[in-house]
């Protein structure tokens, strides 16, 4: 076998197959004229049904507002432009197609031709003429010998791109530790993420899970405009009988059994919603981490590598549910600078 | 000569003084192009995406890419006065209140989801038949590549809206980016403008989805077409097929009324769907908001296997080294391992052709039994695929039959491990199979179901001698030598150069062509027609000697 390969082609240009190309087989419509005249009755009748269909579109379009419905029983309500819109357009341009297959298939010579191929590349004529262009143009243009050019071209062009860049810089600002905290401070209250009602521990029944925000969150994404704060302050609240708890990842995070996790799953970030109460487990819908809340929040199964984060919580003196601080650690997926 | 011939004949003439129009139209008109039912999917490919820039056009003309609030006031009820981005308020009214607007939307969604589908379906024909090899590796580059930005390009069009669903898709993207080593939140902070979810990124995301990615599959779809026109259309072995002629029918007028034709039946199919079946129905999941989610999420089907891998991750896969966090559990399966199949998808013909050692041009198509490891590759990766597009939906399947979605998901992590090979040995075995069933037809014919008494007492059964068109069609099949390792030095006792290359080329060569089954000689063929024909005289004139025993008809 050669450096260079073989070639295992079958057949060498202009070679006669073995076999030869089997008789054509005339189809009815080509032997007896009346399937010939029906075949080119149906692909009239569809081109022409297409024309009434498409008439039909624009009668729909007209004659339906978007606040019809139309009941179609065991399939649901349909909006009845859209469901008229669709068949009137959609059966149009199918017919175009049909029409014009069938005119091929019935109506149009079947009978296979035979082309032949010619070798892909250029002949070697070609190849040594435009060789011997290139070396003309590389020789006239001094590029060989002016090595100073060619090197500053080079240099030049190497460095060019880095405007294009450096333009780039502005997309967006410096992390800095800005995925290291979220709007929770010291004595932030706990509110119910939809009514916005601040909390008491004798709200939460034992078992029961709330979506929970802090109390000015409103406030931040006004100024912000942008949900950035929402995305990271989320949490839930959850209340267990202290006894259940095995651990928690500090001590007294916790009131009377009440305990806040981050909603923000730590493998890529999605919202966490499913509780089982009696497991105490909490899962993420989206790749099913799941996160042991009794016990530090720690993962018991999925792809998920780290705890959900507990934000340690207490009641003021007006016997509202607040945080005693921020999160002792970073909320949401892991990155690189998080330690 | 007709009217229309002739007043088409003066337009051209008139075009003919600007452009050589009648040299095109000359050396193309009569083109020839094979038939075959599987030329088709790369057909339905190309149309989607016409569809799909079509009507992608109509759908810019509403859209609103923007994430500023609005309070929602359209025509659909349950929403109403509900805070929402101005993104999803004008996808609503699309839907809504824009008459046509959610067929056009919905035909979008089905014709992306048809473009996909036929693209990898396609992918799987070319790779099957050995489409890819010279002289067209670098088309087999250009698809994968276009198979790869319409993942992407699906993706970032389904995440417009910017509803519950797809947000919370993008919310994935962010953590997936935050994922990667040193330059991670970097990249993150510059594609979001800033913290997750910001409100830059729709208005960025639609720009590559309307204009960046467009265009490059634009280029791709126009490099890969001429391409094909250039090389011409392969063709299945055959009865009066050889490597270097193309037998078909012409552009003009056959194909231009089935292609051009199709072209209608795609977007008519694509019509009737979006009227009637209701695909990403944005109102029902709600606008986004960040800390809220839907139960059951699930990516468009093409976006499956991605998170089937990162689901199949098993815990902990975390490290702390030198001050840093890095996430293996996220990075490896979202982006190393598609990296690594992305990779070895398009650089398998050059594997192949180095395999091989061949250099010469492939216009003849391989049966895939006729290269049973190539076929069993393709079935070993469509395997490993299958398991983790099932692993997407882990949840949905756990919930379908009540089993825990713990079993499903470790079913799939020893399943990608271990299933791939084994349909890859079953694969091949069946391939082997069929090559040597594909010999016994040649050299015997085929068996047809009589059985016959010879006057001595011998039951025999008669075999029928296969077609030429038949014959043609196994005797089309390229035979790979396997290639030897040279000696380790020459006579002159000089170490042969490149010598461990060339023992791992050999290595690999006995392993894809070792048991291949031989296509019978021609002096094998003739040897055997000729006892055929000799046993079939023989049974004539024994029968009409004896006249007593008829051939027993048998199922």
């Amino acid at each position: 076998m050669s450096d260079h390969g073989t070639d295992l082609a079958t057949t060498e240009h202009g070679d006669e197959p073995q076999f030869p190309l089997p008789p054509h087989h005339a189809r009815l419509s080509d032997t007896d004229p009346r399937a010939a005249k029906a075949a080119e009755m149906q692909v009239a009748i569809m081109f022409g049904l297409s024309a009434v269909l498409t008439i039909a579109f624009v009668v729909v379009y007209f004659a339906f507002p978007t606040n019809h419905f139309l009941d179609l029983g065991p399939f649901g309500v349909v909006q009845t432009s859209n469901f008229l819109l669709g068949i009137t357009f959609g059966l149009a341009v199918l017919l175009i197609g049909l029409g014009a297959i069938q005119w091929a298939k019935k109506l149009m010579a079947d009978e296979e031709i035979i082309d032949e191929r010619h070798p892909v590349g250029s002949p070697q004529a070609d190849q040594d003429a435009a060789a011997a262009l290139f070396q003309q143009g590389v020789d006239e243009s001094g590029f060989v010998e002016r090595k100073i050019v060619r090197r500053t071209l080079i240099g030049a062009l190497a460095l060019f791109p880095i405007p294009l860049v450096v333009l780039l810089k502005d997309m967006g600002p410096m992390p800095g530790d800005s995925l290291d905290h979220t709007i929770w401070h010291k004595g932030s209250r706990i509110v119910v993420d939809v009514t916005g009602k601040p909390i008491k521990p004798e709200d939460l029944d034992i078992g029961t899970l709330v979506a929970a925000s802090p109390e000015d969150l409103d406030k931040v994404q006004e100024v912000e405009g942008n949900q950035n704060a929402r995305a990271k302050a989320s949490i839930i609240l959850v209340r267990m009988r202290p006894d259940e708890i095995k651990s928690q990842q500090g001590e007294n995070w916790d009131y009377e059994g009440i305990l806040a996790f981050s909603k923000i799953c730590t493998h890529v970030g999605c919202p966490i919603a499913l509780y089982q109460q009696r497991t105490h487990a909490l899962l993420c819908p989206c790749h099913q981490s799941t996160f042991d809340l009794s016990d530090s929040g720690k993962v018991v199964f999925g792809p998920a590598a780290r705890e959900m984060p507990q934000l340690p919580i207490t009641v003021d003196s007006d016997g509202y549910l607040v945080a005693q601080s921020d999160f002792q650690q970073p909320v949401g997926p892991s990155f690189w600078e998080r330690s | 000569m007709s009217v229309i011939v002739k007043e088409a004949g003066k337009a051209i003439s008139r075009a003919d003084e600007r452009a050589p129009i009648s040299s095109l139209a000359k050396a193309n008109l009569r083109k020839i192009f094979p038939d075959h039912w599987s030329f088709m999917l790369g057909e339905i490919a190309l149309y989607s995406f016409i569809i799909l820039l079509l009507t992608g056009v109509y759908l810019t003309i509403w859209f609103k890419p923007s994430m500023n609030e609005v309070i929602y006031h359209g025509s659909y009820a349950p929403l109403e006065g509900i805070p929402m981005s101005q993104a999803y308020a004008s996808a609503l009214n699309i839907s809504f209140d824009v008459r046509g607007g959610l067929l056009i939307r919905q035909i979008h969604h089905w014709a992306a989801l048809f473009f996909m589908a036929a693209m990898i379906v396609h992918m799987f024909r070319i790779f099957f038949t050995g489409a890819f090899r010279k002289p067209r590796e670098f088309n087999w580059v250009i698809g994968g590549s276009m198979v790869m930005i319409g993942l992407l390009e699906g993706f970032a069009g389904y995440s417009l809206p910017d509803d519950l669903l797809s947000g919370v898709g993008v919310r994935i993207v962010a953590g997936i980016i935050e994922s990667v080593p040193v330059v991670g939140t970097y990249l993150m902070f510059f594609i979001f403008g800033g913290q997750y979810p910001g409100s830059d990124f729709i208005p960025r995301l639609y720009m590559v989805h309307i204009l960046l990615m467009p265009a490059i599959l634009l280029a791709l779809v126009g490099l890969h077409l001429v391409l094909i026109f250039y090389h011409k259309h392969t063709q299945y072995p055959g009865a009066g097929r050889t490597n270097t002629n193309v037998v078909g029918y012409p552009l003009f007028p056959v194909y231009t009324a089935k292609a051009g034709g199709f072209f209608f039946v795609v977007f008519g199919i694509a019509g009737l769907m979006g009227g009637l079946v209701t695909i990403n129905p944005i109102w029902a999941y709600g606008p986004y908001v960040p800390d809220q989610v839907t139960a059951g999420s699930q990516p468009d089907w093409y976006i499956g296997f991605l998170d089937g891998l990162l689901r199949a991750v098993p815990s902990g896969l975390e490290t702390y080294w030198f001050g840093h966090t890095w996430s293996w559990n996220v990075f490896i399966p979202a982006l190393v391992v598609p990296g690594i199949l992305f990779t070895l998808l398009l650089g398998y013909p050059f594997l192949e052709a180095w395999v091989t050692g061949d250099t010469g041009e492939h216009h003849l198509l391989d049966r895939p039994r006729n290269n049973p490891t190539r076929t069993a590759i393709g079935v070993m990766a469509i395997t490993f695929y299958g398991v983790l597009i099932l692993n997407g939906a882990n949840d949905i399947i756990a919930q379908a039959f009540s089993v825990s979605f713990n079993s499903v998901t470790w079913f799939t992590r020893v399943a990608i491990f271990v299933l791939p090979p084994l349909a890859f040995i079953a694969t091949r075995r069946f391939c082997l199979g069929l090559q040597r069933r594909d010999r016994e037809l040649l050299l015997h014919g085929r068996e047809s179901g009589q059985i016959l008494r010879l006057p001595h007492g011998e039951f025999i059964e008669v075999h029928t001698p296969i077609s030429d068109v038949e014959k043609a069609k196994i005797l089309g099949k390229v035979e790979y030598p396997v290639l030897e390792a040279p000696a380790e030095t020459d006579e002159n006792g000089v170490a042969t150069p490149g010598l461990k290359g060339k023992k791992r080329r050999a290595r690999w060569s006995r392993a894809y062509f070792g048991d291949s089954v031989a296509k019978p000689t021609p002096e094998e063929i003739a040897e055997a027609e000729h006892h055929m024909h000799e046993l079939h005289d023989h049974e004539v004139h024994e029968l009409e000697e004896s006249g007593k025993s008829l051939p027993a008809h048998m199922d």
